[in-house]
């Protein structure tokens, strides 16, 4: 199971992903650039992606405390989430996300 | 800002009185060392109180769970006998060692202190406000754009936009709508995350016409020499559009940096400060760095490691301050003096 993230750079990394880690935890564990400072608690908005367009439908819809953090978000668009609150499944083998700006280390 | 002229004289100075800085008072405690504590935060807790206060917690030793808030009660409850001093919503801005040999710490509100050890346990740094990406706002910062309100006064007359949706946001629109010439709101979307109370009384002064209130992001600002006259601002899914406004207040929330401790003449490695795994203290005698902001092999930022860094930490400091005093260790358990202390009352206890 992957995921494939693109970096603020624009580069694409293939992840090697893990049946219930959130999407987060496995771009933390690679160690690319990404603050998620408050560690999945959904209380920090420092975990934000763009999710691509293919992808989008497939995911679980937001809760409200998803779309209430995106509020301190950067450059919020519709296809921003919080990578703390995808959780990975069969399913999203193959998800590709895009790290957002404001969530430098 | 006020300025404070006296020096407050004491043992340790603790920067960060998250779940470690506030342990690290109970162990220093143990060995009669006092402590003043710096944070940025209005409160005690770090992290715990100002990320996830009502989240569980399920590592600490001895609590199957625990929330950041409650954690932080009762660290507060641990630490009384030993009546640690709190300086809150002051930065650590500046350390110099004086011919004495001790430490002279300024905040950014003028307070000054002086110790002979420091312990720097300032978590992931200050917590700072999270500021938009707009190209030139640091023209206008300090001048017509501002992350926080410290005199409401400042904002008399003026002609506010403030951008945000949660409860700083609208609680600053509500306390300020009164006193400013005209007041704007500007949100990512028609919804608040703020109290709901707030935002029915927010709704009230705009269908009054007291206020107006826009949805979309701010994208650019616009003026001259830092005075700002407008911003622009991009709706989802129409033209952008500009506000007419002299000030904009911004509440994007909070994250942490690293802030003036950078220039504490430390060693640094990834925003990090590397210590020895013996004492925790720093490349520079006498200053310690304890829970998430240290590194060493093998680190793991865990809560229950940093209270751990804090106990061996106080040995060291106990060196520094009572260098003629032979260290003893002794255990809460067994020892009296300890227990007196503690204040626990051996007559009761036995």
């Amino acid at each position: 199971m992957k995921i494939l993230v693109t970096d603020r750079d624009g580069k694409e990394h293939a992840l090697e992903a893990i049946e219930g880690w959130r999407v987060m935890e496995i771009i933390k564990d690679y160690k690319l650039d990404l603050k998620a400072e408050c560690g999945g608690a959904c209380c920090c908005a420092t975990c934000h992606v763009y999710v691509h367009p293919d992808w989008v439908e497939k995911l679980h819809d937001m809760r409200d405390d998803e779309e209430d953090m995106l509020d301190e978000a950067m450059e919020v668009e519709d296809n921003s989430r919080l990578s703390c609150q995808i959780l990975m499944s069969e399913e999203l083998d193959g998800l590709r996300v895009t790290i957002a700006p404001g969530t430098e280390i | 800002m006020t300025i404070n002229a006296q020096t407050h004289i004491t043992d340790a100075i603790i920067i960060g009185a998250g779940p470690v800085g506030l342990f690290s008072v109970f162990e220093l405690g143990l060995l009669d060392i006092k402590a003043h504590l710096v944070d940025i935060l209005d409160r005690p807790g770090g992290q715990c109180a100002e990320l996830y206060p009502e989240k569980p917690i399920y590592d600490i030793p001895g609590f199957p769970v625990v929330t950041g808030q409650a954690l932080t009660d009762n660290l507060m409850k641990q630490i009384e006998p030993f009546s640690p001093i709190f300086h809150f919503q002051q930065m650590a801005e500046s350390l110099i060692k004086l011919d004495n040999g001790n430490w002279q710490l300024a905040t950014d509100q003028g307070t000054i202190l002086e110790a002979k050890v420091i312990i720097i346990a300032a978590g992931g740094g200050s917590f700072m406000p999270k500021k938009p990406k707009i190209d030139n706002l640091e023209e206008y910062e300090g001048t017509s754009v501002f992350y926080a309100v410290r005199q409401m006064k400042q904002f008399e007359g003026k002609n506010l936009l403030i951008a945000g949706g949660g409860d700083s946001a609208l609680d600053w629109c509500l306390n300020l709508q009164p006193l400013a010439q005209s007041t704007k709101l500007v949100h990512r979307r028609s919804e608040f995350r703020a109290a709901p109370d707030s935002v029915s009384k927010m709704r009230a002064l705009v269908e009054d016409k007291k206020m107006e209130l826009f949805v979309g992001d701010i994208k650019e600002l616009h003026g001259h020499n830092g005075q700002l006259e407008a911003v622009t601002v991009h709706p989802k899914g129409s033209d952008p559009y500009q506000i007419e406004c002299d000030t904009l207040l911004a509440f994007y929330g909070l994250t942490m940096k690293l802030g003036p401790i950078a220039n504490f003449g430390l060693n640094l490695h990834e925003n990090l400060i590397p210590v020895d795994t013996e004492k925790f203290e720093t490349n520079t005698d006498g200053i310690f760095s304890i829970g998430d902001i240290n590194t060493y092999p093998g680190k793991l930022k865990l809560i229950l490691s940093g209270f751990h860094e804090g106990a061996l930490m106080a040995q060291q400091a106990f060196r520094y301050i009572y260098p003629d005093k032979k260290l003893r260790f002794q255990y809460t358990t067994s020892s009296s003096s300890l227990q007196e202390k503690l204040g626990v009352d051996n007559n009761e206890a036995a």
